[in-house]
């Protein structure tokens, strides 16, 4: 039987393979050999080595500044987007009435793209800021405060629903132990809770911070980097040298190639880390 | 799991209760203050939630003076400006037309995604190759690496096959969409087992039929997540349509217009700028009020597995 569907492959596989490669394969390959050329199109590469590496990593660049402020707003974002959806998913799963409310309208802004849930931020806080005569693009930690908010505001509903989906699956006899034993409330969060919902924990700090780390459109629409790209994320900073200055793509490429690099790293502590909560569990 | 049902069942069985105070009798005060707490807390969290989107809705009624005197006020009065804001949004920044192309590239992106990405995923879990294997990871790295990576590449690579027009963004679509959702539909045939499709080959079925008649129905709950995150993302997706297609004045999905409008000039018109990004929401609000209990569920199943 497998033989048969064996030669069927041209049906099965070959749209999407040849798709993938357009879209993602070949230009992976061809960025990678591109952050080690001088180029303005594919065509016209001239080898230079590790001439756009050096350049991006010049202090003066303003890359590493990027990565400075994208770390900052990753660890905030992991940090308070993970409590308040916890906390939110604790309160909704305490066998209240209308949860399934409270559940459905907290969830809603997450389907809102980046550029507008950006804009619609962007003219709010400007609102309560003219109230002191200043605006969001005046001072960096404005910025950064703004797109701190902005995150919670898409992610808490997400990461809420998984947390619920987990706190669901605790066994309520394992609470009940715990009551039967004398734990108090947090003793039994501690100790129960927690630890029985490690997996969706693991899953929710990694879901966050990849998201927070390549974050780019509500960047881009919030404050597009300003003042003086002060809150530029490092997304941003890759495509702004890219597209936006002139004879500097293969910087921009050496740039995307040091993103690819951390992103990777981070992905494979999250595999090891599923990976372990997953023989515990 | 809330604390006195803790302490009744507690008791039902005999254990002894050595629970905070309140908690020991479940009785009706302490209970009843706890829940109105969480209700006041839960409803502030609605405004919360909702505040923005309701700011942007009531601003895009109003007088384009009064968005920067009167934010936070409902538009009465002077203020007022009937749907004079969306007009000027409809028809100057051909954002209808914006509309049209969102819908039909998202409506055929997903089509093709689900359509082509379980096919490709059936095949490539029940034929074990070297290959196939190969394909797998590749397509499982694919989803990690941030789109910068590529961008450059894969724009000039559509421009040279001809496929900076909506048609190809649904190709461009399919291969950067193949990553996440052969890798769910993929978690999912696995779990099928194998004695189904064996009965249909003994049925006469051949492989086409066998996965069309049988396996592609099966596999109808997990096609709808797929489709769902795929439909969140292409709707919502920027920097792509914008570097293949929105440099044109042809072809420019909602998210382009919007940045393009809103983001270029300093002196822009507040009221068509909230009306706007209404209009964007709107589709939006409608999907998930339709599909809400798929949404939701969707996001969740995806999430665990990628």
């Amino acid at each position: 039987m497998q033989r048969s569907l064996k030669k069927y492959f041209p049906l099965f596989v070959l749209p999407t393979s040849a798709a993938f490669l357009i879209a993602f394969l070949a230009p992976f390959f061809i960025g990678l050999y591109l952050s080690f050329t001088k180029f303005t199109t594919i065509t016209n590469a001239e080898w230079v080595g590790l001439q756009n590496y050096q350049r991006a990593l010049d202090p003066n660049d303003g890359f590493l500044g990027s990565f400075w402020f994208t770390i900052l707003v990753v660890v905030a974002s992991v940090i308070t987007v993970n409590l308040f959806a916890f906390t939110i998913a604790k309160l909704l799963t305490q066998k209240l009435r209308g949860t399934n409310i409270f559940r459905t309208i907290y969830f809603m802004p997450n389907l809102i793209g980046g550029i507008v849930l950006g804009y619609t931020w962007q003219s709010m806080i400007n609102a309560v800021l003219a109230n002191y005569g200043t605006t969001l693009v005046a001072d960096w930690k404005y910025g950064y405060i703004g797109l701190i908010i902005l995150v919670n505001w898409q992610q808490v509903g997400y990461m809420m629903v998984i947390y619920i989906a987990g706190l669901q699956n605790v066994p309520t006899e394992l609470n009940e132990a715990a009551a039967i034993d004398g734990a108090g409330r947090w003793q039994t969060l501690r100790n129960v809770t927690i630890p029985m919902i490690m997996p969706t924990i693991t899953i929710c700090l990694f879901l966050t911070l990849s998201s927070s780390f390549k974050m780019f459109d509500q960047n881009l629409a919030l404050t597009d980097g300003a003042p003086m790209d002060r809150t530029q994320m490092v997304a941003l900073n890759i495509v702004k040298t890219m597209f936006s200055q002139i004879g500097r793509q293969g910087v921009g490429q050496a740039k995307a190639v040091l993103f690819v690099i951390v992103v990777v790293a981070i992905a494979l502590i999250q595999l090891r880390a599923t990976r372990s909560r997953e023989v515990e569990a | 799991m809330s604390a006195p049902s803790i302490a009744e069942n507690a008791a039902a069985v005999g254990g002894p209760v050595i629970a905070a105070p309140q908690e020991k009798r479940p009785g009706r005060p302490g209970r009843t203050v706890g829940l109105a707490a969480i209700y006041v807390l839960l409803v502030a969290l609605v405004v919360v939630f909702l505040g923005p989107i309701v700011f942007i809705v009531l601003n895009s009624f109003k007088q384009k003076f009064s968005i920067s005197s009167d934010p936070f006020a409902v538009p009465v009065g002077d203020m007022w400006a009937g749907f004079s804001n969306y007009i000027t949004g409809l028809t100057k920044q051909n954002f209808l037309e914006a509309i049209g192309w969102s819908f039909f590239i998202t409506v055929a992106s997903v089509g093709v995604i689900v359509f082509f990405c379980a096919m490709m995923a059936y095949y490539i879990t029940r034929i074990k190759t070297w290959w196939t294997t190969a394909l797998y990871y590749l397509l499982v790295f694919s989803m990690v690496i941030p789109f910068q990576m590529v961008m450059f590449p894969t724009v000039k690579l559509a421009d040279m096959l001809s496929l900076s027009n909506p048609l190809g963004m649904v190709v461009l679509y399919l291969g950067f969409g193949a990553g996440l959702s052969v890798f769910i539909f993929s978690g999912f045939v696995k779990s099928i087992p194998l004695e189904i499709e064996e009965a249909a080959y003994i049925d006469g079925c051949s492989p086409v039929q066998t996965y069309f008649q049988v396996v592609f129905p099966i596999l109808k709950p997990v096609s709808i997540t797929v489709a769902i995150l795929n439909a969140m993302w292409v709707w919502n997706d920027y920097l792509l349509p914008y570097l293949v297609i929105g440099l044109s004045t042809r072809f420019k999905t909602i998210p382009v217009v919007v940045q393009q409008f809103v983001g270029s000039n300093g002196n822009r018109d507040m009221g068509t700028m909230m009306a706007m990004l209404v209009l964007a929401v709107i589709p939006i609000v409608i999907f998930y009020l339709f599909a809400q209990k798929h949404i939701i569920e969707g996001v969740v199943a995806g999430s665990v597995k990628g």
